[in-house]
């Protein structure tokens, strides 16, 4: 950021100049705060709710410091419904759904990367525009005929809708910015084109590959659309258990948000540990898509 | 074959405008170098069967079957029966569902201009550099990453009229309350507040990548013809930022107009049919009432609606690329 323009430049690019130095400053934390305020504000009330007895989470005026503060709604969410086995679930779909999303589109990014071949990446931007839902009926009724309703399978498959366009969008762009002269090197040297694949260019690409990795677990870990339709009680995702927790109780504020908390909380985590592989990815993405 | 020519063609110009990765002259310039050239592409396309497999399964093969479906009448439990175009013809007529397009394009309107302004702020501010930036930027962007219907769930509670934080921090500052999503007058713009929460995030990204990408020389000439700020802003970093800020739009559109997890999750389309958009029509059609001839067409509909409106959008984009 700012590399090319130098400090001057940047103060036309900005209204810097304009301001005294301080007076800038502090309009530059004001407005930040103002920014932040409605980001940071949802995840607190949703930790302040889940910290709370319903008593005082009902109560008006809100209660914005816990009187009682209390884990018992955590306790509760787990002990009422298998929330462990839906973590399990969630986990185990989007790990698999995501190692498939690699195994495939990794290869597939540097052979549109090498061919220029259009017709992959024409599907990937199908798949971008095309609502999940619309997916789901033929699946339902594909699954219903295999045997394959209410296994993890069948979300493992769907999610692959949603990893493998990502996968071959950011390893495509990532595999088309290596300079090839390593991999030329060494097909001259008698290497086969699987070999300087293997050997030269997919280690090259490791950075890349995190980036989709990263993407596609979030992004699946995420999805509420298909699990809803296609899950059974015994195959629920997270996102499902939290909305099923809405459904049946609609005023145990809580247990949802303590809900909600546990489903969020690995993906906020995870987006403050890998920042910048995720910017790399979502701007990679936006960029082109 | 025309089109394996035009590939051996468009390898040798792509060789030629890349001399660094090109073979030796000599195997270059006889037909035997080019046609070694174009075997070896040809195996680099084995490295996208697997994937075109996997694509194909999980995404022609939904489409080809929804196209199929959707000259049928197919009910779940009943014979089918082929009815050509009636259920596009029935969906045409269908009031409840061009209500919905009117209020996916309502959403719309409100999902993408509050995000696209606002991120174009943040990036604004963002761009700038101040101690813990990153750190302040992980925080800005974890609404984006955050799971959708858990966050919707959150602000459901937010929005209670009686109970709820919003109101009583409305009244706290003096305004008056408001019904949120309990209304048929205020819930799309309601629901297109936690959109905008939620995606104002990827605007600034993009935004900023292109802050980031900024020629200087117009900047020289400007500080030399001794511009303004405020004139800079307008007839440089805008017109310059304009691409990015369009593809931003893109993408927002197409994801606006798909939106599904808020709205199912806050409302599921009421009250009433107040905030049925076409993806909740579609949901109810295919799994509360299982009509999924019906449903099928809506699916075909829809896409064709994405697509249009991204076309158009792509256009303008074009427009300001070239303006």
């Amino acid at each position: 950021m700012g590399m090319t323009a130098s400090a001057g430049l940047d103060d036309l690019v900005t209204p810097r100049s304009r301001f005294r130095r301080p007076l800038r400053r502090l309009a530059l934390y004001a407005s930040l705060t103002v920014l932040l305020m409605p980001a940071l504000f949802v995840f607190l009330w949703m930790l302040n709710l889940s910290l709370k007895p319903d008593v005082e989470n009902v109560a008006y005026p809100p209660v914005f410091i816990p009187r009682n503060p209390t884990l018992d709604q955590f306790r509760e969410v787990f002990q009422s419904s298998p929330f462990g086995l839906y973590t399990r679930n969630s986990f185990v779909v989007a790990t698999a759904a995501t190692a498939l999303s690699l195994l495939f589109g990794v290869p597939a990014g540097y052979g549109i990367a090498k061919t220029r071949a259009s017709g992959l990446a024409m599907l990937v931007l199908i798949s971008r525009m095309t609502p999940g839902l619309s997916y789901l009926i033929p699946w339902f009724m594909l699954f219903r005929f295999l045997g394959l309703n209410n296994t993890l399978w069948a979300l493992i498959i769907t999610h692959l809708v949603i990893g493998l366009p990502i996968t071959i969008w950011v390893m495509m762009g990532f595999f088309e910015s290596l300079h090839p002269e390593l991999e030329e090197a060494a097909l001259v040297d008698g290497a086969t084109i699987w070999r300087s694949f293997t050997d030269i260019a997919l280690p090259l690409a490791r950075p890349g590959m995190v980036v989709a990795a990263i993407l596609s677990f979030i992004f699946s870990w995420n999805n509420f659309i298909f699990a809803v339709v296609l899950a059974g009680r015994e195959t629920r995702t997270l996102p499902v258990a939290v909305f099923n927790v809405l459904t049946f109780e609609q005023l145990a504020w809580g247990k949802l948000a303590a809900a909600a908390l546990i489903v969020t909380l690995p993906v906020l985590l995870l987006t403050a540990f890998v920042q910048r592989q995720i910017i790399t990815g979502m701007t990679a993405g936006g960029m082109k898509g | 074959m025309v089109s394996s020519l035009r590939r051996a063609v468009a390898e040798g110009r792509d060789r030629l405008a890349t001399p660094l990765s090109s073979p030796p002259a000599a195997a270059r310039l006889t037909g035997s170098g080019l046609r070694r050239g174009y075997d070896r592409r040809r195996r680099y396309y084995l490295f996208v069967v697997p994937a075109m497999v996997a694509m194909v399964g999980v995404i022609l093969f939904p489409w080809l079957f929804t196209l199929y479906m959707s000259v049928h009448d197919w009910r779940v439990g009943s014979e089918r029966a082929f009815v050509g175009l009636e259920n596009y013809i029935n969906l045409a007529r269908d009031k409840r569902f061009l209500s919905a397009i009117v209020r996916t394009f309502y959403y719309t309107v409100l999902a993408v201009g509050f995000p696209l302004v606002l991120g174009v702020m943040a990036a604004v501010l963002f761009h700038q550099e101040f101690r813990f930036r990153s750190f302040f930027r992980a925080l800005f962007i974890m609404p984006m990453m955050a799971t959708p219907v858990a966050i919707a769930l959150v602000w459901s509670m937010m929005f209670h009229p009686q109970l709820g934080v919003l109101n009583y921090l409305l009244t706290q500052v003096g305004l008056p309350p408001s019904l949120w999503v309990y209304s048929p007058d205020t819930v799309l713009a309601s629901l297109a507040l936690v959109e905008t929460w939620q995606w104002t995030p990827l605007v600034m990204l993009i935004v900023v990548g292109g802050l980031a990408a900024l020629p200087t020389d117009p900047y020289e000439s400007a500080l030399i013809d001794g511009a303004s700020w405020w004139q800079v802003l307008r007839d440089i970093t805008l017109p310059l930022i304009m691409p990015f800020i369009m593809v931003a739009a893109v993408l927002r559109v197409i994801d606006a107009l798909k939106s599904f997890d808020t709205i199912f999750a806050i409302t599921q389309g009421g009250p009433g049919t107040a905030s049925e958009t076409i993806n909740i029509y579609l949901y109810l059609q295919a799994f509360s009432f299982y009509r999924i001839g019906h449903a099928s067409a809506v699916v075909v509909v829809f896409f064709g609606i994405i697509v249009i409106t991204s076309l158009v959008m792509l256009y303008l984009r074009q427009k300001t690329l070239w303006a």
